[in-house]
């Protein structure tokens, strides 16, 4: 029962051939036996999940079940669970057990979803291999020496490796649809605003956005159903009418125009990737889709423009873990400067000191112009690079990363080198566009995704263009060996 | 753009942030790198290009200047390092 989508598990749940009591029992079985291998896992909470199993049990037989109802699905560590430790990846947060919900968390309770447990993820979302993580790297369950992808990569590997039904992330730069990517399973990075971040960890305010991480584009329909929805508590929650992302999966692609973009197949993207995306592209032809090469032409500045304005918010963001009120503090501080800067000294890990001394760099007296201001009119030139491309194309596909999952520790020394996995991803979040990624085939035993970007809140389009590929490919529901 | 030892430093201060003596030339080495990536924005033209800040063209939403959170103060010093009589304490600040 395992390997079933959500769309699956929920039809043999309402006919009763097992309860969520027993597909529950099951997933934590395989967590207990099968997690070791991956380090996927920060928290299991065994208890609030078979509790969760058994109401959900009742709610269907009282037949006030919905689609998610009784479907076990893990967190990402960065989602705030009331009781619940709420690590974030971070020894800062070691010992931070969540005093609520995050509103993407209590709208799958409501919805009478099963949380497994919290998964692992690179310190504060930051990182592209899931290796700046506290409590270790997470491994790539398609191959146990290649890294899942980050920040979600913990998210990714629970849903690779069958140990959830699917998961939920965040993506800042690509943290949904990289790991996504690297592990062979589907991911959606909503348009920025569509869910709320209330009590999401913040890293980024203005690139931060959670989405679904699944088997396939219908499950992931099934789950933005869920999350998506205005919520008063994030003052950029956007108000928009309630939308079943399931209505439109089917619907018929020719006459579809899918733009191209010359700059995402060109230099740094690996001849055997680029050889994948294109054979998933020419199915689409077979569809009836129309497909034209575009150009969006300042494409090479994304990762620059990103590295200003993500480590800008993340020095702000992060100047809240002080030792004072929630989470990490040292031991015998001799003044109260002395509180803050070992606090934060040993409770953050190398990458996130680097991102919040660059973050301050750039905003101190004397830089701001220079880099800052700077920064945010290029974010502007990048997203009028997708306007001019969304007047002639319904939707933007490309690579997902530049490259198949790479070796554990083949890039952790060089920041400026992980920094180029997420080329390909950071400017729909620059932009706050949606996008996808789905499984599109392998190199040798890892997966590659292909990347799907479209207009502002047109999730439901990516959605069915993703689904009807998912219909004439089975790449998505491919198991690796070791967890079959 | 280089950073020496002494940048390292004021950053670090101005960001709290204790870095061991042995870590900083490794940090001068790696924000330098990145400063570096960074610098090809100089190159790029963004006359008369007006700074974007949020993804979309959205205003600040306002509420209604009334109370809509309740007192939890205890549930919420229950996580923190040291509290007393509903106060939050730190080290000695004024002798």
């Amino acid at each position: 029962m395992y390997t079933k989508t959500i769309a699956q598990l929920a039809e043999s749940l309402q006919k009763g051939e097992f309860s969520s009591e027993e597909l529950t029992r099951t997933y934590l079985d395989r967590i207990e036996k099968l997690d070791s291998q991956v380090n996927a896992y920060v928290t299991v909470t065994v208890e609030q999940a078979l509790a969760a199993a058994k109401a959900a049990d009742a709610r269907i037989k009282a037949g006030t079940a919905g689609p998610l109802t009784g479907i076990p699905i893990a967190h990402k560590d960065i989602f705030c669970t009331d009781g619940v430790r709420t690590s974030c990846g971070s020894k800062m947060l070691d010992n931070f057990v969540a005093p609520y919900d995050a509103t993407v968390v209590s709208r799958f309770k409501e919805a009478g979803v099963v949380m497994l447990g919290k998964t692992n993820m690179d310190e504060f979302a930051m990182g592209s291999s899931n290796e700046t993580s506290y409590y270790g790297a997470v491994r790539n369950p398609w191959d146990l020496n290649a890294v899942p992808g980050g920040s979600s990569g913990g998210s990714a590997a629970v849903v690779a490796a069958r140990l959830a039904a699917a998961s939920t992330g965040t993506d800042t730069g690509g943290s949904i649809r990289q790991p996504a990517a690297l592990c062979g399973i589907t991911g959606l990075k909503p348009t920025y605003g569509l869910v709320s971040r209330y009590g999401m960890i913040a890293f980024a305010s203005s690139l931060d956005q959670a989405g679904p991480m699944a088997q396939s584009a219908e499950d992931c329909a099934i789950m933005l159903g869920a999350m998506a929805g205005f919520d008063e508590r994030d003052s950029t929650s956007v108000e928009r009418p309630a939308t079943d992302y399931r209505v439109g999966l089917n619907n018929p692609l020719a006459g579809l125009k899918i733009g191209l973009p010359k700059e995402y197949f060109g230099e740094g993207l690996d001849a055997d990737v680029a050889r994948v995306v294109e054979a998933a592209i020419a199915e689409y032809k077979k569809m009836g889709a129309e497909v034209v090469e575009i150009s969006l032409p300042n494409t090479s500045l994304a990762v620059p423009v990103y590295y200003v304005v993500a480590p800008a918010e993340c020095s702000s963001n992060l100047s809240r873990f002080d030792g004072v009120r929630f989470g990490y503090r040292c031991e015998d501080p001799k003044d109260l400067m002395d509180l803050y800067k070992r606090s934060r000294g040993e409770g953050f890990g190398p990458e996130v000191k680097r991102r919040i001394m660059i973050g301050t760099y750039v905003l101190s007296a004397g830089y701001y112009d220079a880099y800052y201001l700077k920064a945010q009119k290029a974010r502007q030139l990048i997203s009028d690079d997708f306007k001019s491309a969304f007047e002639q194309v319904d939707v933007i596909m490309g690579p997902t990363a530049p490259t198949f999952a790479f070796n554990l520790g083949e890039k952790s020394d060089d920041p400026v080198t992980m920094y180029l996995s997420d080329i390909y991803t950071i400017a729909a979040n620059l932009a706050g566009l949606p996008g996808m990624s789905i499984p599109a085939g392998f190199v040798g035993n890892r997966p590659v995704g292909l990347q799907l970007i479209g207009n502002y809140f047109d999730e439901a389009r990516l959605l069915n263009v993703a689904h009807k590929y998912q219909q004439v490919s089975d790449w998505h529901s491919r198991v690796p060996k070791a967890f079959e | 753009m280089s950073l020496k030892r002494s940048d390292v430093e004021r950053v670090a201060h101005l960001a709290r942030l204790e870095v061991a003596e042995s870590d900083i030339a490794e940090y001068a080495r790696n924000l330098s790198n990145i400063l570096g990536l960074m610098g090809q924005l100089e190159a790029v033209d963004t006359h008369g290009v007006k700074p974007m800040a949020h993804p979309l063209d959205a205003v600040q939403r306002l509420r209604a200047d009334v109370v809509t959170e309740t007192d939890q103060h205890e549930q919420f010093q229950a996580i923190a390092p040291k509290v007393a009589d509903g106060l939050y304490l730190v080290p000695k600040v004024l002798e």
